[in-house]
């Protein structure tokens, strides 16, 4: 591994650990040779881009799964017992987070739909989780991980992605879902052609229908992109300034003070956006313009 | 960095986390978080019909209390109106039993002066026919004067 130096540094703290299928007759990044093709952790970047689209990266699977558990489970013990008599201790604390939720969600959101604030909830404390990691240490983790032989060990999930993507994605398929649901095919056809320009002319509306369709393609195309790009580009800058800053020697501890202080305001700041958009993407879907 | 199969695994995780939080999370905590914002509203308002309950009741309170002191004026009034006449009734029983006893005590006087009299009449008759039948040296005849001595003594 080429952690010694800077740039080797930075691309270490940078790469997931992937599993995924190397071809064979595969020259490895330690130079040996793969007589056939095999299934295997990458140990290098190339090597991870060589495995192609069918390979996983564990490190963000993992991470993202046990800080979504940590989320759901606690949750899920304080439903059981949820009493509406005077709650106590972790309850109050599950309570302020579901009220804040619940409150986005009416603010922004007048229809009935059982997912929405679910959906909200789910996204606001599981993104929040996946961002809080970036205020660990950045060598802890990675460095337990090469003690115990693991050559890659990211934690933060929210820097790959992939995640950001699949949840922005998600986000997206159930907003396609929930438009054609609500004003149908033709409704959603309509949406999509008719605005935002329109004409009591038929000559000119029909003339003005591939603007409109070009435009409404571009703004739609751009929401689950900008969602995930934006979780994923304020995490992925964050963990680069940390890496930065771990690089620096003991000069690194106030720096590295003052920017976890400052990353607390943007992990739940960023958590907070997702959530937020998300229930106005999906709000948007449900009214008509 | 790449874009690979993660995001599918990902996408499958994310929706069974939505799915458990939506069946079996949000519901009992949301559930229990209105199921206490009705109970407190409730409370609140039964709070509030209390205190005007309480004042309703003061009102009604201080109503009779007023009404009371009104019928124990009344009372004492009356009481004092009875009184005022009893003793004047008594006043004037003492006065007429006063009178009656006077009278009688009068009657009896007089009856009694009356029998005296007439003691005195008879015994002064008989003094009279002996001190005359003394005078006369006989005997005065009873019967044949008698008529004449009661003259006499009728008229003492």
């Amino acid at each position: 591994m080429s952690a010694n130096t800077a740039s080797g540094y930075i691309k270490h703290h940078l790469q997931n650990l992937t599993y995924g299928q190397l071809p064979a007759g595969y020259e490895r990044a330690d130079g040996s040779l793969l007589g056939q093709a095999t299934w295997t952790l990458a140990h290098s970047a190339q090597e991870s881009s060589d495995m192609g689209f069918w390979a996983i990266n564990l490190d963000s699977m993992i991470w993202s799964i046990a800080l979504g558990l940590l989320f759901l489970l606690p949750f899920r013990a304080v439903a059981k017992r949820a009493t509406s008599d005077t709650p106590s201790g972790l309850q109050n604390a599950v309570e302020t987070v579901v009220e804040f939720v619940d409150n986005s969600v009416r603010e922004s959101f007048h229809g009935k739909n059982p997912v929405i604030a679910p959906l909200a909830l789910t996204i606001f404390c599981w993104v929040f989780f996946m961002n809080l990691m970036d205020l660990l240490p950045v060598d802890w983790i990675p460095g337990l991980a090469s003690v115990a032989g693991v050559p890659y060990m990211k934690i933060v999930a929210t820097t790959d992605p992939n995640i950001t993507m699949s949840m922005s994605l998600s986000v997206f398929g159930l907003m396609l879902f929930y438009w054609v649901k609500e004003k149908g095919i033709s409704g959603f056809a309509s949406d999509m052609a008719l605005h935002p320009f329109t004409s009591k002319n038929p000559v000119l509306k029909v003339a003005l229908m591939p603007v409109n369709l070009l435009l409404e393609t571009v703004s739609l195309i751009a929401k689950p992109i900008s969602l995930g790009l934006r979780l994923f580009g304020n995490m992925y800058a964050g963990e680069l300034i940390f890496i930065l800053i771990g690089m620096i020697g003991y000069f690194q501890l106030p720096l590295h003070f003052g920017w976890a202080v400052l990353h607390i305001l943007v992990i739940t700041l960023q958590a907070y956006i997702f959530m937020t958009l998300t229930i106005v993407y999906l709000s948007m879907v449900h009214e008509s313009h | 960095m790449n874009i690979n199969a993660t995001i599918i695994g990902q996408s499958i995780a994310f929706a069974f986390f939505v799915w458990f939080c939506m069946k079996n999370v949000w519901p009992p905590l949301i559930g229990a978080l209105n199921a206490r914002q009705k109970k407190i509203a409730d409370g609140l308002a039964a709070a509030e019909q209390a205190t005007s309950d309480l004042e309703h009741a003061k009102e009604q309170a201080a109503a009779q209390l007023e009404q009371a002191k009104e019928e124990a004026r009344g009372i004492i009034d009356q009481a004092n109106r009875r009184a005022s006449v009893i003793v004047e009734e008594a006043k004037d029983n003492a006065r007429t039993e006063g009178e009656r006893l006077l009278t009688a005590a009068r009657a009896e006087i007089a009856m009694e002066e009356n029998q005296a009299r007439e003691a005195l009449r008879t015994q002064v008759t008989t003094i009279a026919v002996a001190g005359a039948s003394k005078v006369l040296g006989q005997k005065i005849d009873l019967a044949a004067h008698g008529e004449l001595v009661d003259q006499l003594a009728a008229e003492l």
